[in-house]
């Protein structure tokens, strides 16, 4: 039973410090996502949702609560076994593209593989990452020489290249036109169908939540519960 | 991360800012290069030096009054019956010869020209100790010690000063002092040795110059003893000959010496500490510019982990651990100083050449000497310039929290 849930999170706080006042980011948020599911994470800006993404993503830590990714219990894990999740079980995918400039498209597929350790043929599987969004021949074009979409591309390769549990995608078509964000949105939503690939996007445009199985509301720190 | 790879990415992201890398290589390139010159003109010195030293003959020993080691009341002075005794072959079997000297400074004149040389007053053993050449004449002779004669052997440079020429002269009358000698010889030049130039100097028997020219307060004082031993191996057993005829007639067999002893291995050993100073001294005023060349590496490895906050963000979020970004950032500051190194290898070999160009044609050769030691010091120092002056940037960049890194702008 427990198998099928990606995420298991369960009334998560998160406070920061900003100097005398404590800013309160998550006041106890739960929520379970199943494996292969597409969920889309909404809300305000400040309602809480990227600090939710960090959580989840395994870039913070909470304050208090209990989270489980993927069978690991994330919140009593330290500095490099969070980094080592990250590496594993989590592909980010950021409204930037955050790519290394002076790196070719196939170097920053493969930089996830150059952190996992020991993996073989590191070259092959970022080169077949690229050809799974339809990059094959931009494989050694830096980012300057790419356009938008195919920067965005790039970074979904490098997301997918350690086949890890979950995407999280922070306003993936956030710096995309809309016709090119669309098919950005197609290429995600295929990858989740051809590999199972649980898809979490966090966004404020309805339009790509609608596409969606589930939307997750967040406001002042609180899911809300009546969608 | 495999550390092959790192180095290539860490010299790509250098390449990236070729200006600013550059001027921070700079300086390290001027450090080393400093560190090596200096070393190679020490070390050149040093060799030089030694030579000239190595040059006076290693079966000599040199006796002078006093200690200069320990403080001794009344040292008595060495005297002409010191030195026969020394001279006697049953006393100190392993003693050769004995020249005593006396030296003093004096005008000579001829023709109406005047210098000023050292004037040395000894006996005949003194030019073959010495391995002194003539271009033409003779050395003094037993006769000449003996008749009190006003005979002279005189250097190249006091003939080319006095006569323009360096033939001919013997025969010639100088002055020195205002009492006439009679040039008997002309020595082949020795060039410049460590102790002045031995081509500006004049020869006299020991009996003229003590009763003519030189006076010193006892009777038959000598400045100094040459003392040359039948052999190299020798010279340890001639010393203690020597030093014990002197306390026997310095009446000093016990307590402190009132004499001391040089051998050429002496004179070897303080030359080298002397110049073992000199050499760190310099190489350390060197050190400072390399000291600065690093503070550059930190100033700019400090700005370069601030502008890439976000790729550190960014490596964190992607699964880099503390430990990966430590060791790119610090590859990245060592590169910098092993390239500036290297390339300070050179230009300090080239800064010796100079230096051993301007000392050749200034008319005292030199050959500063870099040694496979100072490369290999050089580059590791450099090397750990790089790696100490880059902790604090790396250590920077590896605690930035990956959340905050990604969130800069």
């Amino acid at each position: 039973m427990a198998k099928d849930w990606v995420i298991l999170a369960n009334d998560l706080t998160k406070y920061y410090q900003m100097g005398e006042v404590e800013v309160r980011a998550l006041a106890g948020v739960s929520c379970k996502i199943k494996r292969g599911e597409v969920v889309a994470i909404m809300g305000p800006s400040g309602s809480g949702k990227s600090t939710l993404m960090n959580i989840l993503g395994c870039l913070d830590l909470p304050t208090s609560g209990k989270y489980i990714l993927d069978g690991e219990a994330v919140e009593t894990l330290n500095d490099n076994q969070l980094a080592d999740i990250r590496n594993r079980k989590v592909g980010f995918i950021f409204q930037s593209f955050n790519l290394l400039a002076r790196t070719t498209a196939l170097g920053n597929v493969e930089l996830p593989l150059r952190y996992a350790g020991k993996v073989p043929n590191k070259k092959e599987r970022a080169r077949t990452a690229l050809e799974s969004v339809g990059l094959e021949d931009r494989i050694s074009h830096r980012p300057t020489e790419l356009s938008g979409g195919e920067q965005q591309r790039v970074a979904i390769a490098r997301a997918l290249v350690n086949n890890p549990a979950i995407i999280m995608a922070d306003e993936p078509t956030g710096n995309l036109d809309s016709k090119v964000g669309k098919e950005i949105l197609e290429l995600l939503l295929t990858l989740n169908r051809d590999k199972g690939t649980t898809l979490i996007i966090v966004t404020h445009d309805p339009v790509i939540a609608a596409q969606a199985q589930r939307i997750i509301h967040l406001r002042d720190g609180l899911v809300e519960e009546n969608i | 991360m495999n550390i092959g790879q790192s180095i290539i990415e860490a010299l790509e992201t250098l390449n990236g800012n070729k200006l600013r890398s550059g001027l921070t290589i700079l300086g390290i390139v001027i450090g080393v290069g400093a560190v090596i010159a200096m070393l190679a003109i020490g070390q050149g010195a040093q060799d030089t030096i030694t030579g000239a030293i190595s040059g006076i003959g290693t079966n000599l020993l040199f006796v002078s009054s006093g200690n200069q080691i320990q403080e001794v009341r009344n040292p008595k002075p060495l005297t002409l019956g010191d030195a026969q005794a020394i001279a006697d072959p049953f006393a100190a079997p392993d003693v050769l010869a004995v020249a005593p000297i006396i030296q003093g400074r004096d005008d000579i004149t001829a023709g109406g020209q005047t210098m000023s040389v050292s004037v040395t007053g000894t006996t005949p053993e003194y030019f073959i100790m010495q391995n002194y050449s003539l271009l033409e004449g003779d050395f003094l002779t037993l006769d000449n010690l003996q008749g009190n004669a006003s005979a002279v052997v005189i250097g190249p440079g006091v003939a080319d000063k006095l006569f323009s020429r360096r033939n001919g002269v013997v025969g010639e009358t100088i002055r020195i002092n205002g009492q006439p000698f009679r040039v008997v010889g002309l020595l082949q030049s020795k060039g410049g040795g460590t102790f002045g130039s031995q081509d500006n100097q004049v020869i006299v028997p020991f009996t003229t110059a003590q009763t003519r020219l030189i006076h010193r307060s006892a009777l038959n004082e000598v400045d100094q003893l040459y003392v040359q031993a039948v052999s190299t191996q020798a010279v340890p057993l001639a010393t203690d000959e020597v030093k014990q005829i002197l306390r026997q007639r310095h009446r000093t067999p016990v307590g402190v010496d009132d004499f001391t002893v040089f051998s050429q291995a002496d004179f070897l050993s303080i030359a080298q500490t002397v110049t073992g100073v000199f050499t760190i001294f310099l190489g350390g005023i060197a050190g400072i510019s390399l000291l600065v060349g690093g503070i550059g590496i930190m100033n700019i490895m400090l700005v370069s982990v601030t502008e890439r906050t976000r790729e550190i963000g960014l490596r964190k979020a992607l699964g880099a651990r503390k430990r990966d970004i430590l060791i790119q950032f610090l590859i990245e500051s060592s590169m910098l100083s092993l390239i500036g190194g290297m390339i300070g290898i050179l230009l300090g070999w080239f800064l010796g050449f100079i230096v051993g160009r301007i000392a050749a044609a200034s008319g005292n050769p030199f050959n500063p000497a870099i040694s496979l030691n100072a490369i290999l010091l050089a580059t590791l120092f450099s090397l750990a310039v790089g790696l100490f002056f880059g902790i604090y940037p790396a250590n920077r960049a590896a605690g930035l929290e990956p959340v905050e890194a990604l969130r800069y702008e």
